[in-house]
């Protein structure tokens, strides 16, 4: 069987997304550790209570693996929200929406009736999108 | 509407211990969640869970500074104050009372983070090749 270990993301600042997604959205720390021979970090924080899949906060990187145009330019898109989307489910869309917006996230539109449930989005301190969904049963009336 | 059933108040002392164990909260805050005396909440959370609410805050701060320990490289103190202990030294005592052993002996018993963590193949390619080295072919023009 093979099945998702980690996905990843590109971050602007690794200490200001680990603060983001521990202490603002309730994640835990998977793993920190600095490689300090290669000047490198690696982050992976995930959600408690699922174990077995992670979110790696990569820094952008610069020379030698990019040059400094692509580092730059791969930095803009993040912040443009062109980095990728993250795909979050909640049993309760309206309560996370109450609660996250009060611990400090701004979301991107309120709770949203779709035909496959109710959704909304918020993003990253980097501009990553996250979008968070309770699934109901499919019904086109509801959209 | 029937009034809930108290355990279900007691979850949600419960489901905020578990949730925000790094904060500075207290069993007068889980007393208040659950919306009860902090008296009458501690015995009825004993006589529920089978533990005391500080009990189980305390494990779940410690369960979590032990995961920290083995998959981080993070300092002692930047872990107590990570799972929301309020001092280092305390910690300490509570961690060597649960797990036998102090944090560094605990952290000691196990593989360095960096093994645990299994740094993907691509990852060691682009960051571990040896940087800011010159060559003396560098420079040199190819023979024709």
């Amino acid at each position: 069987m093979i099945k998702i270990a980690n996905a990843q993301f590109w971050v602007h600042d690794q200490d200001e997304a680990l603060a983001f997604y521990t202490q603002t959205l309730g994640w835990e720390v998977r793993a920190d550790v600095t490689m300090e021979a290669w000047n490198f970090r690696w982050l992976c924080v995930g959600p408690a209570g699922q174990h077995d899949v992670g979110l790696v906060l990569m820094p952008v990187p610069g020379p030698p693996m990019l040059d400094p145009d692509s580092s730059a330019s791969l930095a803009e898109l993040v912040a443009k929200g062109a980095g990728g989307t993250l795909f979050l489910e909640t049993d309760d869309c309206e309560a996370s929406y109450k609660e996250l917006s009060a611990r400090g996230i701004s979301f991107n539109d309120p709770p949203t009736a779709q035909a496959y449930g109710i959704d909304t989005s918020f993003r990253d301190p980097s501009g990553n999108n996250i979008r968070l969904t309770q699934v109901l049963e499919f019904d086109p009336s509801r959209s | 509407m029937a009034p809930l059933p108290l355990a279900r108040h007691l979850v949600r002392a419960k489901d905020l211990a578990d949730a925000r164990y790094y904060e500075s909260l207290s069993v007068r805050d889980l007393a208040a969640a659950a919306g009860l005396s902090q008296a009458y909440f501690s015995r009825q959370f004993k006589q529920t869970f089978g533990e005391s609410p500080h009990q189980y805050l305390l494990t779940r701060r410690l369960e979590r500074a032990a995961s920290l320990l083995r998959t981080t490289d993070w300092s002692i103190a930047h872990i107590c104050f990570a799972v929301g202990a309020q001092s280092v030294g305390s910690f300490t005592t509570s961690f060597r009372r649960m797990f036998g052993q102090t944090p560094l002996a605990y952290r000691a018993m196990y593989p360095p983070a960096e093994w645990h963590v299994r740094i993907p193949r691509c990852v060691a390619q682009a960051y571990g090749r040896p940087q800011n080295r010159t060559f003396r072919e560098d420079g040199v023009t190819a023979a024709p």
